[in-house]
């Protein structure tokens, strides 16, 4: 049972029973929303940028632990970063996820998301550690639509 | 209902789950090292080797095309594709064999009726009642047909137990109803509608009542006839038939009266350029070579249900339902979502401070199978309250040892989450 204790690792519970940054954010100059459709998962994020830099970040929704945790990490890792940096580090998160070939990643700038590298040992849970990130790469470009986690429709009973 | 009260409960009548489940090929394997419990029967059951073979014979010594070619074969695969009709009649007791429509599920049955019926049927200001309990699959094909034709759709409200307010419903109705849909058992739920009443109830008003099976045929005795309902559809997959095939039962007066769903092959009887006569029932409505191994293995897999007995299945499953719920019921931190009491065999629930799919993956590696998520009810779901449930669905196949493994499966989730 060693792999689950690689997935639901001491941190990833830890932020899940405590998110950071779980609030409303009423000035927030951007939301962007994001939806997993597969299990339902949502998540609004708030954004206030200030000359290109993320001055404050917060989000909110219902979620598994692991797309929780992720999005809360998300917010403490990225909160006070330019626009730029942020989004090289959505690509680093994207590449370590990601089983492809040739997917290099700065697992240095990464730092304590490692903690994240055991999800892609699940398949199916890779989304719900991505979702946050997703929607926050929206957010910064404003793409005014909800970040779906699938392209198409999903229907199973 | 042919026998709504189930058989007597003794060690002799009741199945032996540990036994049949050696008729099914897949439980011979192991999943992360453990052996499969499979509890996402709801979703799709596993095939007996009975329908396995019955394709594979198919495709090894009795393929061809049916109802047009003179040779042996063809003659040969016309006669198990028709009698594959048969079987579903008797299964559903309906009156004629004319009155069972392939298709390619349930879905497709319910997009049939709201298409085919419903659009000649309905206009601006009519209703359509649908219930709260109900599948996407019985929502989005009325919605559509709402939108086409101007009619308003309605919906039966849930009691906090997840059963279907009936008082409600009476106030729903109206001449205005044309059509009820609703579901026989909920997937998300495991809720067993009265859905006799609701027919009658439906009557007073001359309402159509279309009613998905997809969730009761593998769990419990159907007779159309006696329900009076006049569309029945069901998968195949659902009842440890393959996938992609799925029937629709209507009453044979409604479907002479109705227009062709979709045309090409096997539904015309007569092509000019100027003119095309259609097939008499029930090919008018299966345009193209159909799905001829299908519709084969659906047929054994009917044989094999009705040779265990739905009866004894229902009465099976109500002590694996009534081990599960206790067990559940004294689990802390655990609360079951649907507590009606007419409930088929599924156990959805959530657990403090634990997401439904964090559940699933835990469990996923103790091997044990089930569904997280909203399970495509969001209604339902809405209902609740609730984002997503877990959601142990059961079949005959299943045994007290492997609802004893989903709690010490679930014992496990509250280690790893300290919940």
């Amino acid at each position: 049972m060693t792999d689950l204790n690689e997935l639901y690792q001491e941190m990833i519970l830890e932020h899940n029973k405590s998110p950071r940054n779980f609030q409303v954010m009423p000035d927030a100059t951007k939301k962007a929303e994001g939806y997993n459709p597969l299990c339902g998962d949502r998540l609004m994020l708030y954004l206030k940028l200030d000359n290109g830099r993320i001055a404050d970040i917060s989000f909110q929704g219902s979620g598994c632990a692991i797309s929780k945790a992720s999005a809360s990490m998300m917010t403490t890792m990225v909160k006070g970063k330019t626009k730029a940096e942020a989004e090289s580090l959505i690509e680093d998160f994207r590449k370590m996820l990601s089983r492809e070939a040739g997917s290099e990643y700065d697992a240095k700038r990464l730092g304590k998301l490692a903690v994240f590298s055991g999800v892609c040992e699940f398949p199916a849970r890779v989304k719900c550690a991505t979702l946050a990130w997703h929607t926050l790469y929206s957010g910064l470009e404003n793409e005014a639509k909800i970040v779906s986690t699938e392209e198409g429709g999903q229907n199973h009973a | 209902m042919k026998s709504q009260k189930t058989a007597p409960i003794d060690s002799q009548s009741l199945l032996d789950g540990s036994r049949i489940r050696k008729d099914f090929p897949i439980f011979t394997q192991s999943i992360h090292g453990k052996p499969l419990v499979y509890f996402d029967n709801a979703a799709t059951t596993q095939k007996p080797q009975a329908v396995i073979d019955a394709m594979l014979r198919y495709y090894q010594t009795q393929n061809a095309n049916v109802h047009r070619g003179v040779h042996y074969l063809s003659e040969i695969a016309t006669s198990l594709y028709e009698a594959s009709r048969v079987k579903i009649q008797r299964f559903l007791n309906a009156r004629e064999f004319k009155e069972v429509i392939f298709t390619r599920g349930a879905t497709e049955g319910i997009n049939l009726v709201a298409q085919s019926y419903g659009r000649t049927h309905l206009k601006r200001g009519d209703e359509v009642i649908i219930s709260g309990l109900e599948h996407h699959s019985n929502i989005v094909p009325w919605q559509i047909l709402c939108e086409q034709t101007g009619a308003v759709l309605r919906e039966i409200p849930v009691s906090d137990q997840g059963e279907l307010l009936l008082e409600e419903y009476e106030r729903l109705l109206s001449k205005r109803t044309k059509i009820v849909a609703v579901g026989h058992m909920s997937n998300a739920l495991g809720t067993v509608n009265p859905v006799k009443r609701i027919i009658q109830m439906a009557r007073r008003w001359n309402a159509r009542v279309l009613v998905d099976g997809a969730q009761a045929v593998p769990h419990l005795p159907v007779d159309v006839q006696d329900l009076d309902c006049d569309f029945y559809v069901f998968s195949g997959h659902k009842i440890y038939g393959p996938t992609g095939i799925g029937a629709l039962y209507g009453k044979a007066e409604l479907l002479e009266s109705m227009p062709p769903y979709q045309s090409g092959g096997d539904m015309i009887s007569y092509v000019t350029f100027g003119k095309t006569l259609y097939n008499t029932l029930p090919y008018k409505f299966e345009a193209g070579t159909p799905h001829i191994e299908g519709v084969i293995g659906l047929g054994a897999a009917l044989d094999y249900v009705l040779g265990l007995g739905l009866e004894k299945i229902q009465a099976y499953e109500k002590t694996l339902l009534a081990h599960g719920t206790q067990a559940l019921l004294s689990f802390p931190g655990i609360r079951i979502i649907g507590t009606a009491k007419e409930k088929g065999a599924i156990l959805s629930f959530v657990m403090e401070g634990v997401h439904p799919h964090d559940i699933a993956t835990i469990l996923d590696r103790q091997g044990i199978a089930i569904r997280a998520g909203h399970h495509c009810a969001m209604p339902v779901m809405e209902r609740f309250g609730l984002p997503a449930t877990a959601r142990a669905s059961l079949a005959f196949y299943n045994t007290r040892e492997e609802i004893d493994a989903l709690i010490q499966g679930l014992e496990r989730v509250r280690e790893v989450f300290k919940a």
